[in-house]
């Protein structure tokens, strides 16, 4: 019962750490408030599920659900956000909350209000060790969170691009001075993060087997607390929040049978921490 | 004699634009980002329809009294938010309204789902307040509101609160202490959120958790932008506006939240100071139009003598 609650936290906290990911690292190099990035998110469950339809084959849809939102992302920042950073923080944050609410709206017009069903055959099986059981879906999003971490750690940590992409989330200004494209990297940035957020549209959608138009409202707001209680900004303080969060929602919901409801147990946890690590739980001031 | 439909609209435009105007004061005056201000709106309904309804204090003590528990409760959580950094702020009043939500929403003190019903609207001299009345003494207390902001904005408070808002390290230099004003800023802004907050559940007379979720918190703040942050009318103007759009937009209903989005893209990508605010073009047109009219006059005097 204890493993098999670990178990569903982890997979749960995978999918929020692909969420808030690129919008920690959009945070990081731009200072916007990206709360589209749910949209972001709906959107690639939505492009994966026509792909499957069109194609039948779930890897090649959970590519293209991820390009697809890559492209978003892309154009997002190109033609909103770029020419709105001399204006005060608030007006991105306005557009970006204007901008979610068009795009539930257009979920909700193109594909019907309905739920669609998501019932992809992935091919890989159940795993069970004993009395211990992941289901199909479950290894599925370990998997797939596991390899992009690693793709993500590998890019930041061993290529020029990434160590471009860490001097710019320090200090744009001084990176652009020593010779960095700045413009370039924000753009990977908006990439690498959107794809990440379509990732984990298209694990969820097959993980609950469903999706909807405002499947991106409560993401919106939750990787935003994570975000924060990771410190806004820091990546590895991003991943060890998501599955904080991840693991409280299911040992204090599923275990403790609390009655509070599930998707403000990330805000308390960030409040509490705030009060006293005013930077985030690994954020440094 | 106005139609009842009309009389209804006019009440909800007018506690709007007290919603609009008091987070104006935190946000425009102060340049504090809120996305929690129907936290307040909500603790203030509460408090006074819990008042009303669980202790039967009457209307004239217990919208008060909720005004003065949503200042308070403003404090208590504006203090430990305003340490943070300023990003941090937009998400942790973010918070605060899932949080209040959830705590209406599940402690049955506050009538859980079902909400808070059987507030009776507002009696004096013996009977029951119509609804024209309780309109026109909702208009006065706007403009109460709005005359006091106005006294404010003069005063060592204004003055502080943009000083703060412009260059808040600066400010901190020159002996501002940055922390207590924007405390006040946060009092005042939840007060008057919770002066809100009563009448309209006393207009309802009935009370959900709903009715304080975060969507309300983005439409306050919408029509804070679309007016103009920072001026005084502005927030008014953005909350007639929006008042007004969902009504004259009946026949379009299918479209219009996907309208609502585009058109706060649109009004942040062209005109970001909104309606009223700096290099507003409608300003401008008004002006223009002014100043040609003026042009002419002197024109007409010059060629008379």
């Amino acid at each position: 019962m204890l493993v098999q609650q670990l178990a569903n936290g982890i997979a749960v906290g995978s999918v929020y750490a692909l969420i808030s990911l690129g919008l920690t690292m959009v945070y990081g190099i731009l200072r916007i408030l990206h709360i589209a990035h749910a949209g972001i998110y709906a959107l690639g469950a939505y492009t994966g599920w026509f792909a499957f339809r069109l194609v039948g084959e779930f890897w090649l849809s959970l590519f293209i659900g991820m390009a697809g939102s890559a492209l978003a992302g892309y154009l997002i920042e190109r033609f909103l956000y770029s020419p709105l950073l001399h204006l005060p923080r608030i007006a991105p944050l306005i557009v970006s909350i204007g901008l979610f609410t068009a795009m539930e709206e257009t979920f909700r017009i193109v594909a019907g209000p309905h739920t669609l069903t998501y019932n992809a055959k992935i091919g890989i099986g159940d795993l069970s060790l004993g009395n211990f059981k992941l289901t199909e879906t479950q290894l599925l999003i370990l998997i797939v969170t596991f390899l992009i971490l690693i793709i993500l750690w590998v890019i930041l940590s061993r290529t020029r691009t990434g160590l471009a992409m860490r001097a710019c989330a320090m200090d744009a200004e001084t990176a652009s001075s020593f010779g960095v494209n700045v413009k370039a990297i924000v753009a990977i940035n908006f990439l690498i993060g959107s794809a990440m957020a379509g990732a984990a549209g298209v694990l969820i959608g097959v993980y609950d087997n469903q999706v909807w138009p405002t499947m991106g409202s409560i993401p919106a707001y939750k990787a935003l607390a994570i975000v924060v209680l990771g410190g806004l900004g820091n990546i590895p303080g991003t991943v060890l929040a998501s599955f904080v969060v991840g693991m409280a929602e299911t040992f204090f919901i599923g275990i403790l049978a609390i009655p509070f409801p599930r998707d403000a147990v990330a805000f308390v946890a960030m409040i509490l921490v705030l009060m006293f690590r005013p930077y985030g739980l690994l954020g440094k001031g | 004699m106005v139609s009842g439909y009309l009389i209804t609209i006019l009440i909800t435009i007018t506690i709007y634009a007290m919603l609009a105007h008091s987070l104006n004061i935190i946000t425009g005056r102060a340049g504090q980002i809120s996305l929690g201000h129907s936290a307040f709106f909500g603790i203030g309904a509460y408090t006074s329809a819990l008042f009303y309804t669980g202790a039967g204090l009457s209307f004239w003590l217990s919208v008060p009294l909720g005004t003065i528990i949503s200042g308070i409760v403003g404090a208590l959580l504006g203090i430990p938010c305003l340490r943070v950094r300023d990003d941090f702020l937009a998400i942790t009043t973010m918070g605060i309204v899932f949080v209040v939500e959830a705590v209406f929403l599940y402690i049955p003190f506050f009538g859980g789902a079902m909400g808070v019903g059987g507030i009776d609207p507002p009696k004096w001299f013996g009977r029951e307040m119509s609804k024209p009345e309780y309109f026109i003494l909702l208009l006065i207390v706007l403009i109460l509101l709005l005359f006091f902001d106005r006294r404010l904005e003069r005063s060592w408070i204004g003055l502080a609160w943009s000083s703060i808002r412009e260059d808040e390290m600066a400010a901190g230099t020159m002996g501002v202490d940055i922390v207590r004003f924007k405390v006040i800023a946060f009092i005042l802004g939840s007060a008057i959120a919770g002066l809100a907050g009563g009448f309209y559940a006393h207009f309802l007379t009935f009370i959900m958790p709903q009715n304080f979720g975060f969507g309300q918190s983005i439409v306050i703040l919408c029509m804070v932008v679309f007016g103009g942050i920072g001026t005084r009318w502005g927030p008014i103007l953005g909350a007639i506006i929006l008042g007004i759009l969902p009504e004259i937009s009946r026949p379009i209903m299918e479209y219009r939240t996907f309208l609502y989005g585009l058109l706060l893209v649109a009004m942040m990508r062209f005109q970001p100071g909104g309606l009223l605010g700096e290099e507003s073009l409608l300003v401008k047109f008004f002006n223009s139009v002014g100043s040609s009219v003026r042009g002419k006059r002197i024109i007409k005097n010059a060629s008379r003598s």
